[in-house]
């Protein structure tokens, strides 16, 4: 769309520009001040310079857990993204199986975090657990709360349940926006199931799917609440993920510096891949 | 082909009903009966859980707190970004592209870095523990999320519209109110569906920024499962109810999602 110039569209932006602005700016600055500072207790502080981004950026416990956290988005991602779009292909376009669908689907969505955990964490118990009993009583040697590769499976399992129903969502609300008439010439042109997927579909999902890689990319790099509840970052640290070493840092430990350094190297990881992500995305904005 | 198409949402609703299921399932036992017995329905159907909850303040003021601030922050997110999503959408203006990324920056911020400066800026405004505070918290990262979808939307909407009803005599406020917003009636309410489903599901913020007068559900439960044991009935059933709001929200926005949007130009 070509936009015109018009400078008052500023006093558009301002309620939200203020909004944000009151939550973000004092807390980052808060971060930011911990960052270079050491805590004594009593609110008295010492200035340490880049001491922590340095100790951070070396110390293994990072690499280790952002290791994890980079391990485990990508894993989500790529089972994520293929299953979802490919459930919403396969969904009914009407009759009464829609809302069925579409309200049966979308209610992992709406429960709260923890008890997402939670409700995982007794589903997947070894005894009492529908899943950990089943497949034990299978022959699988399964107990999420010793082995880690267990505990890796029930997170990835717990997440897949948790959130592939967003890309579906997104996806089907993309493919349902897409006229007859496409289909239609597509079929008088003789394509195939791949072409229309990849050259009428696809293009036409564009801009919601790119709203449903960034929301999964962000948010699964971001996660806390879930693995908190269902393992515990165990066992040992197995599932570990950036946020729940961060919190173990700033709240248990107490290490408010090294923890406010650790965010600030977080949040620029993220911000760069998401810098990356939306540029590419503008440019071929710009060429459309 | 088309005859086994149904058979891949069918398993994947039966793969995300299983573990709703044995949620409700647990909340029908006493906690006795779910340590000590495996079974697949309760053999000992009990409504205890239930009615504790319904006839415990500290038990279902949590789901009026919840319900509280979501609506707030709803409202707040979509009015705030209504304007907005329309500037970014209809104007070229002084640092709209870096206005627009920064605003996405805040949706990347992860809640466990700002809990703890939270908790201190919004005691030091007086505003700890109420509902107002965990709403305009959440507007931290829904805003940003309710005018990146918004702007999408309407992007959708040939400027032509606004041009006619500028030649037709109307004013913009009228303009805006009369003819733009029933146009985008879809998007707002695809909007207040993520503004309402992110913020009901969010507990990190919520749970730091409250003590007890606007404590959400979510963080009651975690609280009641540390000091009395776990009374895993109860906090199955507390579990299986706050699955009702959000499936009510879905029911009102399932026709938007049916009918399909794409977010841009068609």
């Amino acid at each position: 769309m070509n936009k015109t110039l018009n400078q008052k569209a500023w006093y558009f932006v301002i309620p939200v520009f203020v909004l944000v602005a009151f939550n973000a700016a004092v807390p980052l600055m808060t971060v930011v001040n911990y960052s270079f500072q050491e805590t004594f207790g009593s609110n008295v502080f010492a200035w340490e310079g880049t001491r922590w981004f340095k100790e951070i950026l070396h110390s293994e416990r990072f690499h280790a857990s952002l290791g994890r956290q980079v391990i485990f988005t990508f894993i989500i991602l790529l089972i994520q993204l293929p299953l979802g779009i490919g459930i919403a292909l396969t969904m009914p376009k009407k009759g009464w199986g829609v809302p069925v669908c579409l309200i049966l689907m979308s209610m992992p969505l709406l429960i709260p975090w923890n008890v997402v955990g939670a409700m995982w964490n007794i589903f997947a118990l070894p005894d009492i657990g529908f899943l950990g009993n089943s497949l034990n009583s299978i022959g699988f040697d399964y107990n999420f709360t010793q082995q880690s590769g267990d505990a890796w499976f029930t997170t990835i399992l717990m997440d897949v349940w948790h959130w592939t129903s967003l890309v579906v969502l997104l996806s089907y609300a993309g493919l349902n926006s897409i006229q007859p008439a496409y289909y239609q010439a597509a079929e008088i042109d003789g394509a195939s199931r791949w072409d229309i997927f990849r050259y009428i579909e696809l293009p036409k999902m564009k801009k919601v799917l790119t709203l449903a890689i960034l929301l999964r990319f962000m948010d699964s790099f971001m996660i806390y609440t879930e693995p908190f509840v269902l393992t515990g970052g165990g066992p040992g640290n197995a599932t570990n993920f950036l946020s729940l070493d961060l919190v173990k840092m700033a709240l248990g430990q107490f290490d408010l510096g090294p923890a406010a350094a650790m965010s600030l190297i977080y949040f620029l990881i993220v911000l760069l891949i998401c810098w990356i992500f939306y540029t590419i995305m503008m440019k071929d904005e710009g060429r459309a | 082909m088309s005859k086994i198409k149904w058979l891949v949402p069918t398993l994947y609703i039966i793969f995300l009903m299983l573990p709703i299921y044995w949620l409700l399932n647990m909340s029908f036992k006493t906690t006795t009966e779910i340590i000590n017995v495996y079974s697949l329905w309760p053999k000992d159907f009990t409504l205890e859980n239930y009615v504790t909850i319904f006839t415990d303040s500290t038990w279902y003021m949590g789901y009026v707190n919840s319900i509280t601030y979501t609506v707030f922050n709803t409202i707040i997110s979509v009015s705030a970004a209504l304007p907005a999503a329309y500037a970014f959408s209809r104007y070229k203006f002084l640092g709209d592209k870096h206005l627009f990324f920064w605003l996405l920056t805040n949706r990347m911020a992860p809640p466990a870095v700002f809990a703890l400066p939270f908790f201190q800026f919004y005691s030091s405004v007086n505003l700890f523990d109420t509902h107002i505070a965990i709403a305009l918290s959440h507007c931290l990262f829904n805003i940003p999320l309710a005018v990146w979808i918004l702007e999408g939307f309407m992007s959708a909407v040939p400027k032509e519209l606004d041009e006619t009803a500028y030649v037709d005599g109307y004013s913009f406020g009228r303009f805006f109110f009369k003819i733009f917003i029933p146009t985008i009636a879809a998007g707002i309410g695809i909007t207040m569906f993520f503004c309402f489903m992110f913020s009901w599901v969010e507990l990190l913020l919520a749970k730091t920024l409250t003590a007890t007068i606007a404590k959400p559900i979510a963080a009651i439960m975690t609280r009641t499962s540390s000091t009395s044991g776990y009374e895993l009935g109860l906090l199955a059933a507390a579990g299986s109810l706050t699955i009702i709001p959000g499936a009510v929200v879905i029911y009102f926005v399932r026709n938007y999602i049916a009918k399909g949007f794409a977010m841009g130009r068609v």
